[in-house]
């Protein structure tokens, strides 16, 4: 019993990395139309921003700053220089484009860093664990990163509803002519946006940092995840990307740590070691091939997407 | 004759010739990038059929090749080690393992396709990525074929009656053969009233709905016939290396798979052909040039000149190398 709600912990915590990566992505598509293969180079690039700076400053909050700025900083460039090249251009190009950038943002960090990983310490005053349930510890630095995506999230949902710029971001991902139409300057408004997307991803990138190793590729891996929590979700719904990210983390994790047990129940323990590892890695695609049979465009589709 | 099958007949001449020249030259390891050329620009060709000419943005091809690879790879284990597989043993038999991976590769792209169909666009890229993806873990979570680490196949290639292709030449022969018959036949297909409508359906999917034509099938008849036709590329690929691991399905293959096609020309016959040899040419000799260009110490990192090549190709040079060649010319896109 404890392990279970240990390892749904650990399942939120995947979960809340892939909504801040996967929020970034669907925003982007679901405003500007563009699928950016690169978005996992931002959580990349955030990362060893983290890494850098929190070994030049010696604490882990200018570390996440660090990340925050060098990502939306590099988000933003990379809008202005290619992407907003690629607007009216069909998925394939864009596809194409940003897999040229992935390959020139993860050789550049090669060069720079080398191949050796980089690690960063959880920091001192989150390190050790607290008691959450009586007999129950949890690690207070995983507990952190859960209160911090549900922060993001909710802060991302009063934007979104609440202010001026979410109802020009809402509009625009209705009818983005429309908006430059009434004034709008839709070129500066898809810059931010763009940064806005990339500064999750480098938060991401940063609080992951001290739970995996920080190496060239790292992002790759995230993206496709992030692209599961996508469909699963409804391309261009943030509410989506929630559900989706906090599904699919729960159920790679809990798929992971249990699936191999459960079979043991029926089948012998070799071939459930065998079959287990398979099924578990295959979970969320399993998955998301389920709610893509009973729902094509994912649990909350946007209606208005003309994309 | 046309100035297409002129430079058709040439360049398969050159082809013909070429490793004489390089033996001649005393450059026999050569041969080995001419096999690789024409097994991607097989792998290309049939990604080719689906994106060029259905519109289908595959970005999980190299699942199919990677299939196809492992069904040989696979049986070539079991027939060393002397074990059977689903009550079957193993075997080294081309003629035998060679149909059996394609086929298998044929029904994962009918299961994948299927369900990848349902939807368009974007969401489509992203399915078919994931779908590869997920064939990747499963390979890389069986322990008993090597996991991360892949097979080798320690009885070498497979076993042709009256051919040996353990000799590299007689291999490239065979592989180029193979790429020149399924030239010859795609070309036919998309000639066909078959390609006519999967032409139709990327030109204008609701029209066809409209005219009361099941597009979702056709598709996926193509993609099944694409995923076939990877799935053999792979088997090739694996005798020549004998050995297959993840990688074969890694998705940055999808992403070579892909660059391929664009580079060489979409949606055209040659295209594809031509992009898998500029490719794994720029792949062999972009490290040389950047070392004559005095960037030596540069020389492993070629992808940080390949990454925005690629960038500028795709913004200014939307025909590929054959769009240039032919500029101006319809060529039937």
């Amino acid at each position: 019993m404890f392990l279970l709600l240990e390892q749904i912990l650990n399942g939120l915590q995947l979960g809340v990395f892939l909504f801040l990566i996967a929020a970034g992505l669907t925003l982007i598509f679901g405003i500007m139309g563009v699928i950016n293969l690169a978005h996992g180079s931002l959580f990349m690039i955030g990362a060893y921003a983290a890494a850098v700076s929190t070994q030049w400053s010696g604490s882990f909050l200018i570390g996440i700053l660090g990340a925050v700025v060098v990502a939306g900083l590099v988000g933003m460039a990379m809008e202005l220089v290619i992407m907003r090249r690629l607007y009216n251009r069909d998925h394939l190009d864009q596809v194409l484009a940003t897999f040229g950038l992935i390959l020139f943002a993860n050789e550049l960090l090669t060069i720079i860093f080398g191949r050796t990983p980089l690690f960063l310490d959880v920091p001192p005053f989150l390190n050790g664990s607290a008691e959450i349930l009586p007999g129950i510890d949890y690690p207070v630095y995983r507990l952190t990163i859960i209160a911090v995506g549900c922060a993001v999230a909710a802060l991302l949902y009063f934007v979104i509803t609440r202010t001026r710029a979410g109802m020009l971001i809402r509009a625009g991902s209705t009818n983005r002519d429309m908006v430059a139409v009434l004034g709008v300057d839709i070129g500066l408004m898809f810059t931010l946006l763009f940064g806005l997307g990339a500064v999750f991803a480098g938060l991401a990138g940063a609080m992951a940092g001290p739970l995996v190793s920080v190496e060239v590729g790292m992002g790759e891996q995230q993206l496709i995840l992030a692209f599961v929590v996508v469909v699963i979700g409804g391309i261009g719904s943030v509410r989506g990307a929630l559900v989706g990210a906090i599904l699919v983390g729960v159920v790679d994790t809990l798929g992971r740590a249990f699936l191999t047990d459960f079979l043991k129940l029926f089948m012998d323990t070799a071939s459930a070691d065998g079959i287990g590892a398979g099924l578990s890695s295959m979970s969320i695609y399993i998955l998301m091939a389920a709610i893509l049979i009973a729902r094509p465009n994912g649990l909350f589709p946007v209606a208005a997407q003309r994309h | 004759m046309s100035k297409h099958h002129l430079l058709a007949l040439s360049a398969l001449a050159v082809s013909i010739a070429l490793p004489f020249v390089l033996i001649a030259a005393g450059q026999e390891y050569l041969i080995g990038l001419l096999t690789r050329i024409a097994i991607y620009g097989l792998a290309a060709l049939s990604l080719n059929f689906i994106l060029g000419y259905g519109g289908m943005v595959s970005f999980g091809h190299a699942a199919y090749f990677g299939v196809g690879a492992y069904v040989v790879g696979i049986m070539s284990f079991h027939a060393f080690q002397n074990s059977t597989i689903f009550g079957l043993s193993g075997s080294d038999a081309a003629l035998f393992t060679w149909p059996l991976a394609v086929v298998v590769s044929a029904l994962a792209a009918l299961v994948l396709g299927y369900l990848s169909l349902r939807t368009s666009g974007v969401f489509f890229i992203m399915i078919t990525l994931a779908f590869a993806q997920m064939l990747y873990f499963l390979f890389v979570s069986m322990e008993r074929y090597g996991g991360d680490d892949g097979v080798i196949m320690y009885n070498g290639r497979s076993f042709v009656p009256g051919l040996d292709l353990s000799n590299d030449l007689t291999f490239y022969f065979v592989c180029l053969v193979v790429l020149v018959l399924f030239m010859a036949l795609f070309s036919a297909v998309v000639r066909s009233r078959f390609g006519a409508v999967l032409k139709a359906c990327k030109q204008n999917e609701a029209r066809m709905l409209a005219l009361g034509c099941d597009v979702r099938r056709y598709k996926l008849v193509a993609f099944v016939i694409a995923g076939a036709v990877a799935g053999l590329a792979g088997v090739l690929n694996a005798n020549l290396t004998e050995f297959v691991s993840p990688d074969y399905l890694h998705w940055t293959k999808s992403g070579d798979l892909m660059i391929m096609v664009v580079l060489g020309g979409m949606g055209t016959i040659p295209g594809p052909v031509i992009g898998a040899g500029v490719f794994l040419a720029l792949e062999e000799f972009l490290p040389a040039i950047m070392e004559s260009m005095a960037l030596a110490q540069y020389k492993e990192h070629w992808r940080i000149v390949f990454g925005p090549l690629l960038i500028i190709v795709v913004l200014f040079a939307r025909g590929g190398i054959h769009g240039l060649m032919f500029r101006g010319q319809s060529n039937g896109r």
